[in-house]
């Protein structure tokens, strides 16, 4: 995997795992999750807010370009 | 330490975003406009050819944002959300990975990082359920094609790590270009049984029993009871420049979170500055 580096260069650190960092590391995954499915998923093949189609009206647009499967 | 990392990675995916907003305002919104033309068109000649027939027409339901607001301020909200959750994600990647790339240095791995999550979120998952404009996807699928795609999402990255996982062990005995080679033929075969087992979406149930045996849910010509054509089907210029300029956001997104990520990380992990090399001598660093 390190074919890319020069030979003789130093690695870098390990930063995790130790228990404080773990959580952060989930913290942030889950968050970004949420994110992700506010844009791409809710209020299509399924809803949190039931019939509501506010947000996926406003990023309507990004949710096609994106990739995500809409309508 | 995590901290700073993550923060960086956020902030990475945030001009991201911002610059693949850009981007769409740019080139992606004169297409969804002729897609959303095309729609309007064909559900007013429908509307037309159910009056004929006598069948009940459905009313349109009512706009909650205009298509200004949209084409603007929802797409940019979108974006950059997006970079800023992907950004995000992908310092989380890059943590997990540092102390186990071997020698591999931090700008590097931001590519490689940024790599994997282009082609793991977005890219994989695309050669098999391809971005659509609006006015393709049939509102009765939704539900299966939104779960469709997120299992190829999730079995694009799950794959992606076990090959990663898989090279590393390979190393010891193949060496890095061999053990990489196996990896990634490892990954295309099983992302391959993957794409082939999963159905095409115009195969869908819903789909077959209203529209016959089509591949996709592109929309066809529309045709009266006599059989003529009374509105094109989708055209396939805005189809392909819409797929296309897709692709090159997203290139754009995750090559601007690698590259400016790269050197935040590098003066975080590997600082040299303290001893200023004297000037025509190499660099073994910052080769």
């Amino acid at each position: 995997m390190s074919s890319l580096s020069a030979p003789g260069t130093i690695a870098t650190p390990v930063v995790v795992p130790n228990a404080k960092a773990a959580l952060w590391l989930v913290g942030t995954a889950f968050l970004a999750l949420l994110v992700y499915y506010f844009i791409g998923v809710d209020q299509g093949a399924v809803s949190v807010f039931g019939n509501d189609m506010h947000i996926h009206e406003f990023v309507h647009d990004s949710r096609h370009f994106l990739g995500f499967p809409c309508h | 330490m995590e901290k700073r990392i993550i923060l960086r990675g956020l902030l990475a995916g945030a001009v991201a975003g911002l610059l693949s907003f850009v981007f769409a305002r740019i080139f992606a919104e004169p297409q969804i406009n002729q897609a959303i033309d095309y729609e309007s068109g064909r559900d007013a000649a429908q509307e037309l050819l159910d009056k004929a027939a006598g069948l009940p027409v459905e009313a349109a339901g009512p706009d909650l944002f205009s298509r200004t607001v949209q084409a603007n301020v929802g797409i940019g909200t979108g974006m950059i959300l997006f970079g800023a959750a992907m950004g995000a994600l992908f310092a989380v990647a890059y943590l997990l990975c540092l102390g186990r790339v071997g020698r591999l240095r931090a700008r590097s791995l931001s590519l490689l990082v940024a790599g994997g999550g282009f082609a793991g979120f977005y890219l994989v998952p695309f050669l098999k359920y391809p971005a659509n404009p609006p006015a393709i996807g049939h509102p009765d699928t939704i539900k299966e094609r939104g779960s469709l795609y997120l299992v190829m999402v999730l079995c694009s990255i799950v794959f992606l790590v076990a090959a990663v996982w898989l090279g590393q062990r390979l190393q010891a005995r193949f060496g890095n270009w061999n053990a990489t080679l196996l990896a990634a033929g490892a990954y295309a075969v099983a992302i391959g049984i993957v794409m082939a087992l999963l159905p095409s979406l115009g195969q869908l149930a819903d789909n077959v029993h209203t529209f016959g045996n089509h591949p996709t849910e592109t929309p066809l010509p529309l045709e009266n009871s006599q059989g003529a054509i009374v509105y094109p089907g989708f055209p396939a210029d805005v189809l392909f420049s819409f797929r296309l300029y897709s692709v090159a956001a997203q290139l754009i997104m995750w090559s601007t979170i690698g590259l400016v990520f790269a050197p935040m990380a590098q003066r975080l992990l590997q600082p040299t500055a303290k001893s200023p090399v004297p000037a025509g001598s190499p660099d073994p660093v910052a080769a």
